[in-house]
């Protein structure tokens, strides 16, 4: 609950070039052929940068342990809610035969 | 919440103190926060289903956006999310000035946002890329960015654009409400209603705003960047 | 169960006299005036929806289509599910009760966010309104479902104002269970420690769990369809490569748990009940409490158990099958400790305990026939039919209902200050029991011989059943009447309750009935485990 401390000017301004300079390398890296790994990459880098904000501009590295459960929670339902459903959709040709009817 | 500076008088009745009213106010924000990314999550699950199933579309539909004008909003969106936690500080720290005048860089940041997103947009319905009757796409064009031009079909690229539009113009309304509190916030701030004692609006909409950037991060690769190389 | 004839005094000032202007209450903050808003409008509502089940049931009675053609038809079963779903379940037991007592159970003068919280009421009044429009403007033929691309590109019905509706809705939910977590985590009095919250608390903090988490997907698929319809940006069109499946995903992802937003605050009330009529500290109060949260937390990842039919692939159905059954087990913890309550209990059977048990047996069958349809080879023998129908209504207005109602008996005194007519309460209650029961019974079977949902016409061997389910909607919705003529003349002529007619356990029954506006002089200070209840009469009949 330590929502009190307090961050200096310095600390956001570091954190605002890290998030330029990641910004750079997104697009750097976009034009880069990495095959299926593309979007993985891209994504890691979004992560990165989103966790930057979060800890940081919204000083959730100070907060206590329930604000990190509520965000954590809401992206593991996110990603449950992607997960099945993509595994749904690419398994639904992978369907066996049904045996004949023994007539 | 009075206008008084006293700290006490701005406890509502049914808390004990300013901390439990503080606390409660900023989880209930963190869990506001959580409905919105679920709220979002629905576009992205739509987005990564159909980006895997029509990969060759959606590269063909991220090279009609521009990455320069991508790229600038990214980098206005991340430099308005510097100024509100500037604002932030300036509120922590009783500098009323330096508050306000960042809470107005983040507002002019959030209208520079939109205009660009209005060129945008514009741009996009000049050229016939919004789905409807009037839809146009030049697939023989857009064969030569792709691996497997075969595998392109225009309806998909459809798709590409109503999720581009569906998922841009959510976050757009949730920059022009941005603005509606920022707004709100700069003028209380103005009348010197928070103070080092007192600041929970400015934290609250801060976290807000920073969240909006956040939704903003994962756009800008999914939309922009496809496929590049 | 008071034996003392010295009538208790009414408070001299309460809630609902602070003020008695329409400002004072359509402006109020106070959580408990709220929840009497929320009261007011739901019952409503529940009528709405009522009168549509009773129009469907009269067109049941004969095999042909006589009262009304199938579009009509159409209309009327999406009205009854959409009304009876978002208008009365959802909202039901939480935005009544869980508004009235969360915060005096745990020892807090208001919600968190008091504001918010009447906000949430204005947009549960707006979304009914949209809802309202569509209904009297012609009404909507898609099923609550609103199936897609039945719904975005077929449907000739008003889907865009109840889709504006139920959207809306959805934020008032929202708002409900976010002021309902903050309130549990923050604002608990001195000593009420985590495990000596009230299993209604408990039952709530999990029903706001998945309000927070799933409203919002329904709120973007709801919209999503409205898009669809209104600007022909279809995301679900197959004709853009769209994926109606998709639609489904995203729409039980929610509205499966929501069947647990409706019966999660019922078994709170049943835990509540329960272990005051029998007099006895609750079995188990662990297991009913984690068992809340797991129903929570599982009840997440069955969805897809609805869509066994659908074309989903294979292995999805076995996971979805293997989960569905897993999550009945939470449910089974819950009825056997209920049952141990009752153990050597001193039971006596008033009104709200009759509903108790009305619900443990109703709820019973619902949750067992539940297990039928999680199994993928029967469910598609049943899918579809009057087996499913029965089954939800076993559970919705069985057990959800039935809660909702042992609630109203066993909390109106605190209300309202008033007693209500014992015996007249419980001739309701089996009045309740019978019609339910007589209603959808036959259900089950018309739907294992195969007679399909959403049929106005059927072939003449299912009449007799169906006669018979008709004739015991007409009793059920008698027993609805009841309580409504002991609550209203309870307020006329009642006696005042006092503080704890029922000798009951926990904060609420130490504070005058009805309440004062911020609830307690000084915040209590908790110092004892929930429900010390002592069974003075059994220790006398065991010694």
């Amino acid at each position: 609950m330590s929502l009190d401390h307090i961050l200096t000017p310095r600390a956001y301004l570091t954190v605002f070039f890290m998030l330029l300079v990641l910004t750079a390398v997104t697009v750097y890296v976009a034009f880069i052929d990495f095959g299926a790994w593309s979007t993985p990459v891209a994504m890691a880098i979004a992560i990165i940068k989103a966790t930057l904000v979060l800890l940081y501009f919204m000083h959730l590295r100070y907060s206590d342990g329930l604000t990190w459960l509520v965000i954590v929670s809401s992206f593991i339902m996110l990603v449950a809610l992607v997960l099945i459903t993509l595994g749904d959709v690419f398994t639904r040709t992978m369907t066996t035969a049904p045996p004949a009817l023994g007539m | 919440m009075s206008d008084t500076l006293n700290g006490q008088s701005r406890l509502a009745h049914h808390f004990v103190d300013l901390q439990q009213q503080k606390s409660a106010a900023t989880l209930g924000m963190w869990l506001f926060l959580a409905t919105e990314v679920l709220f979002f999550g629905g576009l992205f699950v739509a987005y990564t289903l159909y980006k895997l199933k029509y990969y060759e579309a959606f590269v063909a539909g991220s090279h009609e956006l521009s990455i320069t004008l991508g790229c600038v909003n990214t980098a206005i969106l991340i430099t308005s999310s510097l100024t509100m936690a500037l604002g932030v500080y300036g509120a922590q720290t009783g500098r009323k000035a330096f508050a306000c005048n960042s809470l107005l860089a983040t507002l002019a940041l959030a209208g520079a946002f939109l205009v660009v997103k209005y060129f945008e947009w514009s741009a996009k319905f000049e050229h016939h890329l919004v789905p409807g009757p009037d839809f146009q796409f030049d697939v023989t064009h857009a064969a030569a960015v792709v691996a497997n031009p075969e595998l392109l079909r225009i309806e998909h690229v459809k798709m590409f654009f109503i999720l581009y539009y569906i998922m841009t113009g959510l976050h757009g309304i949730h920059v022009v409400a941005g603005i509606g509190v920022i707004a709100w916030l700069y003028t209380q701030a103005r009348k010197g209603v928070y103070s080092a004692e007192y600041y929970t609006p400015v934290e609250l909409v801060g976290l807000y705003w920073h969240f909006v950037d956040i939704v903003w991060i994962f756009l800008f690769p999914l939309l922009y960047l496809l496929g590049r190389h | 169960m008071t034996t003392d004839s010295a009538e208790p005094k009414y408070p001299e000032h309460t809630y609902l006299n602070d003020g008695y202007s329409l400002k004072s209450w359509l402006l109020t903050k106070d959580h408990k005036r709220i929840g009497i808003l929320y009261l007011i409008s739901i019952t409503f509502f529940f009528a709405l929806g009522g009168l549509f089940a009773l129009l469907i049931r009269l067109e049941l009675l004969t095999p042909q289509g006589d009262l009304m053609q199938s579009d009509t038809y159409n209309k009327m079963f999406t009205m009854h599910g959409i009304v009876m779903i978002f208008f009365f379940l959802v909202p039901s037991i939480p935005a009544v009760f869980g508004n009235f007592l969360v915060p005096i159970m745990i020892g807090a003068r208001d919600l968190a966010f008091p504001r918010l919280n009447l906000a949430s009421w204005y947009m549960y009044m707006a979304g009914a309104v949209f809802a309202l429009y569509a209904i009297v403007s012609g009404g909507v033929d898609t099923g609550w479902t609103f199936y897609t691309p039945y719904s975005t590109a077929h449907a000739d019905s008003h889907v865009i104002s109840t889709a504006v509706g139920i959207l809306i809705m959805g934020f008032s939910s929202i708002f409900t269970g976010l002021n309902f977590i903050v309130t549990i985590h923050r604002m608990r009095a001195p000593g009420m420690t985590w495990f000596r919250l009230p299993l209604f608390i408990w039952a709530h903090y999990a029903t706001s769990l998945i309000m927070i988490l799933g409203t919002p997907v329904l709120g973007i698929t709801i919209a999503l369809v409205g898009v669809e319809r209104a600007l022909g940006l279809g995301i679900f069109d197959p004709a853009n490569g769209g994926d109606p499946l998709l639609f489904q995903h995203l729409f039980w992802f929610y509205s499966h748990p929501a069947v647990y937003i409706m019966i999660l605050p019922a078994m709170g009330v049943i835990s509540e009940v329960i272990t005051c009529f029998a007099r006895k500290v609750i079995f188990g109060y662990g297991f009913i409490a984690t068992s809340s949260m797991l129903i929570a937390i599982l009840g997440f990842f069955v969805w897809g158990h609805h869509m066994y039919v659908s074309s989903q692939s294979e292995y999805a159905g076995l996971i979805f099958s293997a989960l569905s059954f897993l999550v009945a087990i939470p449910s089974a913890i819950k009825v056997f400790n209920w049952t141990a309550t009752l153990y050597k209990g001193s039971i006596t059977f008033e009104a709200p305990m009759l509903y108790v048990f009305g619900f443990i047996g109703v709820f019973t069958i619902g949750g067992l026939t539940g297990l039928f349809l999680a199994a993928l080879g029967m469910d598609r023998h049943v899918h579809d039919t009057y087996f499913v129908v029965a089954h939800f209504h076993y559970i919705m207005v069985g057990g959800a209902l039935m809660a909702y109602l042992a609630a109203m008996h066993f909390w109106w005194p605190k209300m309202t200050g008033k007693r209500y007519p014992e015996g007249l309460a419980m001739v309701g209650a089996i009045a309740v029991f019978v019609g339910f029961n007589m209603t959808f019974f036959p259900q089950f079977i018309l739907g294992y011989l195969g007679m399909p949902r959403h049929y106005h016409e059927y072939v003449p061997e299912f009449q007799f059943l169906h006669i018979m389910s008709t004739a015991g909607a007409s009793v059920l919705g008698v027993g609805y009447l009841i309580p409504g003529v002991c609550f209203l003349w309870s307020l006329i002529h009642g006696r005042n309750a006092g503080p704890n007619p029922w000798e009951a356990k926990g904060l609420e029954w130490t504070i005058p009935s009805p309440p004062p506006t911020h609830n307690f002089e000084e915040i209590p200070v908790v110092t004892e485990e929930p429900y010390q209840y002592t069974s003075e009469a059994s220790s006398v009949r065991h010694s």
